[in-house]
């Protein structure tokens, strides 16, 4: 059974730091299309339009009839473990520095049982037992599945295997952006809920008092630190001098005005808008991302994720805030880039969408607005689970739900 | 051929060289450094904001530019040690002359009066400058002249990376400024060239709350005077003796600049140190 993940020791000075190697790359493009359910946490097959066949692993045609047309949809997340086996050792540089690594094969539950290959968390017991079923991004990026207990415990998020699937906080050291923000303060809260054992919280402006400062600067695992998005040599200092400590970033700055482009004067907001939530991005991941992919494979407290929390409008610009759309739209391309650039270390880029939160910016909106807490809960959820994109509230969810349905009918809505 | 004007104007500039480099004459410099850092004015954040002082490398002596560093650097006119033209404000909207690239470039060098109320703004830092503080230093000084820059000394400076500098809290910001009754005698009364602060602006901390709010902006700049905030070691000046070169940017319709300012400070006053 799984021992209770313990907080890692000092670093040894003398010794090199691992480089964080990867597994296998190269997947088929259908293999990927199930990799785009499970970047959201969700657990989805191929069914066979014509015949209804469920299809694993992923294919072009359907094995029974041929059959071209293979949505994605979700199914069970139950099944039965009908045989393992341990791999004691490997060619394979990734998985050579981690075996023995157990594998299984699961019967899918209902009146398709397709055999599924699975990675075997450790308190799944010997087969046959019943076991619960969830898809993740594995290092690369490709999606793989894991055959889970069906019951968590408290320990079952320390399972090595499936840390390596995750980016949980529990004893990694946090870095928050914008700390003097609602969104911020919560988010600094909830990853030390979630075991963080260092939080440095970013203070733009120390010359400023802000709400909740205090709470912040005696809390004994919080440290305020001064750093200003929009400034380069702030950004590069702070790197230098904690981006050693940096297992996750949380980019939780967005500056936020209401207008468009006929509704503003000049351009003195956008460049505001800009500087802070597209150029910010880009100086937090030039000078931490670095530092951050050499740290990929740093043991329990390796580098793990680079997450950012940003407009759902960046998939569609809404008039009302049309400005600040077009930053958030330029910040999701950027999280697109940067996802691959920090792949390369092991290192996982999230994107958490949000509609309205309730903050001042948005105070003359009717709700629903979120709560700062609940963005928090979701950069929780999504680095416990490995979900690199989430959709918080009902705002986002269905901005998401209408683009993926019709991008341009979703505009004509959000624009008229 | 030369004038009597000219020869006499040769003459001071020789003398001055040669008192400058005996150290008769010390230059001090009233400027802090532009960082990113640097506070400049708050304002309800729905209004458009003064940009603080940025800068990006483009090269240094690397693939972006092998043999050359430099940098790209933007701010707000008003960011850092800087200057108000009279155009800053709207009460010098309409003057003509009113902004920094058509300043007259007599005015950018000129005497300083130096009044000290440090002892006053450390006691409170919400001390206002009165007509009474203006005449009780005369009466010590002598008449401040016209043309001159008067230069309100409040050892601010000392608290540039504290909180204390700028003082926000729920109520404002709170640092030590001029009354508007001072302000307007030193335009009326005195025809100054200007008034200069240590503060971050040339208003007290509280000055939104005076009448006219923010008298020092709105009465200099009507009358087309000038402002200088931010600076750096007044402690360092005598009362009266000293010229100030203050240039801003030749800004094209400029509101104001950052600038170096510059003291020629004699060695003879007694409080040069």
């Amino acid at each position: 059974m799984i021992e209770a993940l313990q907080p890692p020791p000092k670093k040894d000075p003398q010794a090199r730091t691992r480089n964080a190697l990867l597994p296998p790359r190269d997947r088929s493009r259908a293999t990927m299309k199930m990799a785009a359910s499970a970047a959201r946490g969700t657990l989805e097959l191929q069914t066979c339009s014509a015949c209804q066949a469920l299809v694993y692993p992923p294919r072009d045609a359907c094995p029974k009839c041929l059959g071209a047309d293979l949505p994605f949809k979700p199914v069970t997340n139950r099944g039965q473990l009908i045989a393992e086996s341990t791999v004691q050792t490997t060619t394979d540089t990734y998985f050579r520095e981690r075996t023995p690594w157990r594998m299984g094969t699961v019967l899918l539950d209902g009146p398709q049982p397709i055999p599924l290959t699975v990675h075997l968390h450790d308190e799944v017991g010997e087969a046959p037992c019943a076991v619960r079923l969830r898809a993740f991004l594995d290092k690369t990026a490709n999606v793989v599945l894991m055959a889970m207990p069906p019951e968590t415990s408290r320990l079952t998020e320390d399972d090595p295997q499936l840390r390596e699937l995750t980016a949980t906080p529990k004893h990694r050291r946090v870095v928050v952006s914008d700390a003097r923000t609602p969104v911020g303060r919560a988010v600094v809260q909830a990853v030390i809920d979630a075991g963080a054992t260092m939080v440095f919280a970013g203070n733009a402006t120390p010359w400023l008092p802000f709400e909740g400062e205090a709470e912040l600067a005696a809390h004994d695992k919080v440290h305020l630190i001064p750093m200003d998005i929009t400034d380069d040599n702030s950004v590069r200092v702070q790197a230098g001098e904690i981006g050693a400590k940096c297992d996750i970033l949380i980019n939780t700055a967005d500056h936020v005005r209401e207008g468009g482009v006929l509704s503003r004067q000049g351009l003195v907001t956008s460049h505001d808008e800009f500087e802070v939530n597209v150029f910010g991005l880009q100086r937090l991941a030039q000078y931490f991302g670095p530092i951050m992919i050499g740290r990929g494979a740093d043991g329990i407290n390796s580098a793990a994720a680079f997450v950012d929390i940003l407009s759902v409008y960046a998939f569609c610009n809404w008039r009302q805030y049309g400005a600040h759309s077009a930053s958030a739209a330029a910040r999701h391309s950027l999280l697109q880039c940067l996802r691959g650039e920090l792949n390369q270390g092991g290192v996982r880029v999230m994107g958490v969408f949000t509609g309205p939160v309730e903050h001042d910016w948005y105070q003359p909106l009717p709700p629903p607005k979120l709560a700062p807490a609940a963005v928090a809960k979701a950069v929780v959820t999504a680095l416990n689970e490995g979900i690199e994109e989430s959709w918080v509230g009902d705002i986002a969810r269905d901005v998401r739900e209408k683009w993926q349905d019709s991008p341009k009918a979703l505009e004509r809505e959000l624009t008229l | 051929m030369n004038t009597p004007v000219n020869n006499t104007g040769d003459s001071v500039l020789a003398q001055l060289t040669a008192a400058m480099a005996h150290s008769d004459v010390r230059i001090v410099d009233l400027t802090h450094t532009l960082t990113p850092d640097f506070p400049v004015m708050v304002l309800p954040p729905e209004f458009g904001q003064c940009k603080p002082f940025r800068l990006e490398e483009v090269s240094r002596y690397d693939g972006r530019g092998p043999a050359w560093y430099w940098n790209n650097i933007s701010m707000s006119e008003h960011a850092g040690t800087h200057f108000d033209a009279p155009a800053h404000w709207v009460s010098g909207r309409n003057l003509p002359a009113n902004t920094v690239d058509a300043l007259p470039v007599e005015n950018l060098i000129a005497p300083v009066n130096v009044l000290d109320y440090s002892k006053e703004s450390a006691a409170d830092r919400d001390f206002l400058l009165t007509v009474d503080h203006i005449l009780a230093w005369e009466k010590q000084y002598g008449q401040i002249q016209p043309g001159s820059w008067v230069f309100f000394r409040t050892d601010w400076h000392k608290l540039v990376n504290e909180r204390a500098y700028v003082g926000m809290e729920k109520d404002g910001a709170h640092s030590p400024g001029p009354s508007p009754e001072s302000i307007r005698f030193l335009v009326d009364e005195r025809d100054i060239l200007g008034f200069g602060t240590e503060t971050v602006g040339t208003d007290a901390g509280q000055a939104a709350h005076l009448q006219p709010p923010y008298p020092a902006h709105y009465i200099l700049h009507g009358a087309g005077k000038y402002g200088l905030q931010c600076m750096a070691y007044l402690d360092q000046l005598p009362p009266t003796g000293a010229i100030v070169i203050a240039a801003p940017l030749k800004i094209r319709d400029g509101s104001g600049s950052p600038l170096r300012v510059l003291a020629l400070v004699p060695k003879t006053k007694d409080t040069t140190p």
